[in-house]
Formats: structure tokens, C-alpha cells, sequence
């Protein structure tokens, strides 16, 4: 009973941020609280270097890559509120996804206005609403969609919803594709460019800026721009899964009967969730359009989506660090795949037989079957600690006393 | 004469061609343990779902302390003041016992989601008085050690208690009990018995719906005996035990 409560979480927590872990680990005499913050603020600094490292040992491409891991995680955290919080299997994810990115290429390039000659009089410049407007915007538009989603499937579970929400990610992204004629509002396949990026007090992320004698890229300037978004979602996420609204999620994932029979409106809660999670998407999409510049339909397939809910069901359903180190991972396990699939079965065989596109494919699939086989809750699973001491907050009340 | 906790008549509820309640009444007064029993069959659950708003009769009144109820959806009953458990127990099975019973709290605290992100000091005030009274709650049905266990891995009887918990956390004026001691041995029943018994005397009023005739003969203070979708008796538990109607449901008709 003496045992500090947090050492096993924090212990966990301090190996994947192994800088700190090792100083943890050598001072038992901290108290616990201190061990919890070290592990962050290692996991801080790491994060914050991150950018720098990839751009020494890897240049652009793999800044690149951590901005598009960072993209996804912040996806998968938008996902796991619907999937893992709310237990609400949605295989049609990136549509909202793709509601950000549209919104953002068409209210912020010149593609509206060199199609439509009456807008191009109101905005003689052409429409540049700008990143940040846009971000406000998506918001409640991408939560609009949520809603237009959740409504008809609200009395649907399991496989059936999974169907419904599989059908609306295609037609998001058929409509995408089809809007082209007989009015050019998508310019259908060939996307939309010349998309404007973000700037941010002036300075446009898209080009390489110096600041105090350190040159930052384009990609640098982006992966902190987005880790500020994800660090937000992250404690969003956080605290509506501490919430009255988060444990009524929950509830309606273990027992919708027993939830509704706990006075839960399962009908307004699941919307929301349908929204909060539509919300984060939609903001991802925004991201993804201005960072991209350039947006097609190509890029919301299904296969998107069952990426996004791997890294969420990979990771750990419902269970925030484990959703990150999902997206971590995964992506991580993408990019080191194309990069080394093709050199070494040259290497081994002297001729590529698998092309890295199939193979990536083929061991993804494994991965996915040997966790589902050996961790089913996940790489890391919220902690169970039922050794924990019973602390209360408040000292004892008397409110049960005395009936209705 | 105290006004009446809840006030049912001339319920009936026809499914196609079986009339599985007809004219069935009854009235509970504030603080009692008011017995629903009968043989399988006779309707007991039908009405239990008729209260607690999962079927809507085909007509018939109802009077909640003192105000017309109308459960049109399940999640208003909670609302309402009547809380239930399940005849199979249905708790938030991945959930520690202590979130179970914070769920229950859910009717009566209204957090929304903005302030549930931006942490206002009235959220946390509600956050801290949600988590202090399922404290409360769970040392109240005895298990308040169990307080950060997985629901599903309590043993059956502290399951049942936890879900007792978990219903009265929604500060109910009924608490509907469907078979609280299906499946418990004989230890156990005597522990729930004394549960109930502590939460009468609290002053609470308990529905109790119930196979075991001697748990509800020794407990109850009024009862009504159902069969075929009837009521065959209705009163004190030692004279309905000796009505020869509910002997003859129980039994069957003597040999001639």
C-alpha cells in the first residue's frame, strides 16, 4: 500500500522517452509527481528536436514525413474519439478529412474565381480568405458533416455502421471527383493547386526563413505549426475524456442499453461524437490542403481511412499516448519500408522481386494480424491498475442520507 | 395519509394476439419495498418495461410523486426519478467500478462539452462532488475497496451491488430492482437482503421484481402477484402467501 501510485504508469511512460527515463529510473528517492514530469519533459524535448535530427541525418524528405506523421496522428486522435471513446466504428473517417482540405483549397486559391466570372468580380484578387480563417471555419463545417453522418446511423452498430460510414467516405470522395461538370466546382480528378499556404504573422511557412542565424525550411516551419495543433487536440482529447461527456462515450460503447437506462441521451451524445471527431478531421484537412498546396480526390481513398483506424486500433483504442505512438509507428514503419524494401533485395538477391508498394502492403497486413493475435487491445493499452490505493478528493459527505 | 410514490392503473399491453397486461394497478407508498412477483409469464417483466419507458402501453395512467408521467424514451425515466438494474447484469464493463457509478451521475450534472474543455472552476467543483459521491456510493453498497477494479472482473454478487450503486447514484425516488438475486447463493441473498434493507431505511423506495419468494415474503412490505397478465393478489406479504389464487398459480390446481 505504500507503493507510489503512479511509479508503474510513469515507468512506461519514461521508456518511451528514453532521455529522461534513464535519470527517472536512477533517483528513486523523487517523488513520484517529478518522475511523471521528467517523462514529459523528455518526451517534450524530443518531440521539439525532432524536425532538427531528421534534417541532419535525413534532409527535407524525412521533416517531410514527420509533419505527415504528426498529420495523422492528429487524425487518428480525431478517429479515436469516435472508434475508441465511443466505441462507433467509422470506416468513411477521411471524408472529413477531406471536407478540410476542399475547404480550405477552394475558399483560399484561385480556382473558384477562374470559374465563376461573379465571384471573380467580388474578389477581384481572387479569394484568399487565408489558413487561419479557413481553420476557424472547417470546424463547424467538418461537425456539420458529422452530424449528416451520424444522424441516419444512430439506431446502426457494429458491421452495419461500419458499412454506412464506409458508403459516405465514398461518396464524399465520388462527389470530389464528379463536381467538375456541368459546373466546375472541384475540378474533379486533377484537384485543385496553387493552394495558399500559411502565414503566420507575415511570414509564409512555404518559404525558407532564417531566424537568428538558424535557416528553417518550409517542412520545419510546418511541423511546429502542427504539433501546436496536435498538442491541442491532445489536451482537448484529454479532457472530454475526464469529462461527464467522455465517460458517457464510454458507456455507450460498453452498454448502450445500461447507458440509456443511466438517463443518457445516446442519441445527442453520439452526435457529438460524430461532430468532435468530424471536428478534428476537418482541421487535419485544412492542414493537409495548405501544406500540400494542392488537393485531389485521390488523396481520400478507403485505403486512408483503414490507415487511420489501424493506427488507432494498432496504437490502443481510447487510449490517447497509445493512439500517438500508433501514428508514430506506423508511418515510422512506411517510409523505412520504401526506403530500404528495394535496396536490400538488391542487396540479397541482386534484383528487386517485390516492389515496395506490395510489400509495404503485404507486411502491413501481417503487423496488423500478429497484434491483433498477440496485443488485441493495442500496442499500449490504458493502464489497468487496480492496486492502486483508494484516495478521495473530499473529505466524507452525507448527501446519500435522507432519499429522493 | 402520505401521498403515494408512484401510482399505476389500468395498465394494458398487447403484443399481436397475446394480452400480456390488462388492467394491471398498483400503488406504492414513499419508504417501502413494494414486492412484484409471479411465475414465468405472468407479465412481470413487461410491466418492468412498461415503467421504466422501454414499451409504451396501449393505455393506462401513471402518477410519479404526485406528477403525471409519460416515459416516451428510456433515457427520460432516469430523469424522471426511477432507476433500474437488469435481470442480467449489464454494467460498463471495461470501466472501473468507481466510473460506473460517476455514469450514474450523469442525469443529475450537466457539464457540457466546452466546459468540459475549457475546465471552468464550476466543472471541477461538479467533477470533484461526482467522484466524492461514488466514493460514497460504492462504501455505502460495501464495496468501496473495489473502487479502481475493472467491472468485469468483480466477483457476480459485488457486480450486483456495484450496479445498485450505480442506479442510486442517479438520486432516484424509485429504484427498480429486475431479479437482484438471480444466480446468488444463499450468502450472498442474505447480504443483499441486508443491502436493501439499509436503503429502505434510508428512506428510499424499492420496486422489487423477484423469482425467490422467500427473499421477497421476509423483505417486502406490500406486494402484487401477477399471473397471466393479471392481478390475482394484492396486499400484505402473509396474506397474499395464503391466497388460495397464488397458491393455485405457484402450484397448479389440486387433484380432484
Amino acid at each position: 500500500m505504500t507503493n507510489p501510485s503512479e511509479v508503474s504508469a510513469t515507468a512506461s511512460k519514461a521508456a518511451a522517452a528514453n532521455a529522461s527515463g534513464a535519470t527517472a529510473a536512477n533517483s528513486p528517492s523523487l517523488a513520484p509527481v517529478n518522475k511523471k514530469w521528467l517523462a514529459i519533459a523528455g518526451f517534450v524535448a524530443i518531440a521539439l528536436l525532432a524536425p532538427f535530427i531528421a534534417q541532419t541525418f535525413g534532409g527535407n524528405y524525412w521533416v517531410r514525413i514527420l509533419d505527415f506523421a504528426l498529420l495523422y496522428i492528429m487524425l487518428a486522435l480525431g478517429l479515436n474519439i469516435v472508434v475508441g471513446f465511443a466505441g462507433l466504428l467509422d470506416l468513411g473517417y477521411i471524408a472529413f478529412y477531406a471536407v478540410g482540405a476542399y475547404l480550405m483549397a477552394l475558399l483560399s486559391s484561385p480556382h473558384l474565381t477562374t470559374q465563376f466570372a461573379e465571384l471573380a468580380q467580388l474578389f477581384p484578387g481572387g479569394m484568399h480568405l487565408g489558413f487561419w480563417w479557413v481553420l476557424l471555419i472547417a470546424g463547424p463545417v467538418a461537425a456539420l458533416f458529422g452530424v449528416l453522418l451520424g444522424a441516419p446511423t444512430l439506431k446502426l452498430r457494429g458491421d452495419y455502421l461500419a458499412i454506412v460510414t464506409l458508403g459516405f467516405g465514398e461518396i464524399i470522395r465520388i462527389f470530389l471527383n464528379n463536381l467538375d461538370r456541368p459546373v466546375n466546382i472541384t475540378n474533379g480528378p486533377k484537384g485543385i493547386n496553387a493552394i495558399d499556404p500559411v502565414v503566420f504573422f507575415g511570414i509564409d511557412l512555404s518559404r525558407p526563413q532564417e531566424l537568428l542565424g538558424v535557416a528553417l525550411s518550409p517542412g520545419l516551419m510546418y511541423y511546429y505549426l502542427i504539433m501546436v495543433l496536435v498538442i491541442g487536440v491532445v489536451i482537448i482529447s484529454l479532457r472530454l475524456q475526464r469529462s461527464r461527456i467522455g465517460r458517457a462515450w464510454v458507456a455507450i460503447r460498453e452498454d448502450e442499453t445500461a447507458a440509456k437506462a443511466m438517463g443518457i441521451n445516446t442519441r445527442n451524445v453520439k452526435l457529438l461524437a460524430f461532430a468532435m471527431g468530424a471536428t478534428f478531421g476537418g482541421i487535419s484537412g485544412v492542414v493537409f490542403g495548405a501544406f500540400q498546396a494542392f488537393v485531389s480526390p485521390e488523396s481520400f481513398v478507403l485505403w486512408e481511412s483503414i490507415y487511420v483506424l489501424a493506427i488507432v486500433v494498432l496504437g490502443g483504442m481510447g487510449h490517447i499516448p497509445g493512439v500517438i505512438l500508433g501514428g508514430i509507428l506506423l508511418v515510422g514503419f512506411q517510409e523505412f519500408l520504401r526506403e530500404l524494401a528495394e535496396p536490400v533485395q538488391k542487396m540479397l538477391f541482386g534484383q528487386v522481386y517485390i516492389d515496395a508498394e506490395v510489400l509495404r502492403q503485404l507486411l502491413f497486413g501481417l503487423a496488423l494480424v500478429v497484434v491483433m493475435l498477440y496485443r488485441p487491445s493495442g500496442i499500449w493499452p490504458a493502464p489497468r491498475r487496480e492496486d492502486r490505493p483508494v484516495t478521495r478528493t473530499r473529505s466524507h459527505t452525507s448527501r446519500l442520507e435522507g432519499g429522493a | 395519509m402520505t401521498t403515494l410514490l408512484l401510482s399505476v392503473q389500468n395498465i394494458n399491453k398487447r403484443f399481436g394476439g397475446l394480452q400480456a397486461l390488462s388492467e394491471v394497478g398498483l400503488q406504492i407508498a414513499p419508504g417501502q419495498i413494494y414486492g412484484l412477483i409471479g411465475p414465468n409469464g405472468a407479465g412481470k417483466t413487461t410491466f418492468f418495461n412498461v415503467i421504466t419507458g422501454l414499451y409504451t402501453p396501449d393505455s393506462g395512467t401513471f402518477i410519479l410523486d404526485g406528477k403525471p408521467y409519460q416515459p416516451t424514451a428510456v433515457h427520460e425515466v432516469a430523469k424522471a426519478g426511477i432507476a433500474r438494474t437488469f435481470q442480467n447484469i449489464r454494467l460498463f464493463g471495461d470501466m472501473t467500478a468507481l466510473e460506473n457509478v460517476m455514469v450514474g451521475r450523469h442525469v443529475r450534472t450537466k457539464a457540457g462539452i466546452f466546459a468540459a474543455v475549457f475546465r471552468t472552476a464550476s466543472v471541477k467543483r461538479e467533477e470533484a462532488e461526482i467522484e466524492d459521491m461514488a466514493h460514497d456510493l460504492l462504501e455505502y453498497v460495501g464495496i468501496g475497496q473495489y473502487a479502481h477494479y475493472t467491472a468485469r472482473n468483480l466477483s457476480y454478487g459485488h457486480q450486483r451491488r456495484l450496479e445498485i450503486a450505480r442506479a442510486l447514484a442517479t438520486e432516484p425516488k424509485l429504484l427498480a430492482l429486475d431479479e437482484p438475486a438471480a444466480g446468488m447463493n444463499a450468502t450472498e441473498k442474505v447480504e443483499l437482503r441486508a443491502l436493501l434493507d439499509k436503503v429502505r431505511q434510508d428512506g428510499r423506495t424499492i420496486l422489487l421484481i423477484e423469482h425467490d419468494v422467500k427473499l421477497v415474503m421476509g423483505l417486502c412490505d406490500r406486494m402484487t402477484v401477477l399471473d397471466y397478465g393479471k392481478v390475482i393478489a394484492q396486499g400484505l406479504p402473509q396474506d397474499v402467501q395464503n391466497d388460495p389464487a397464488v397458491i393455485e398459480a405457484y402450484l397448479g390446481t389440486p387433484a380432484h
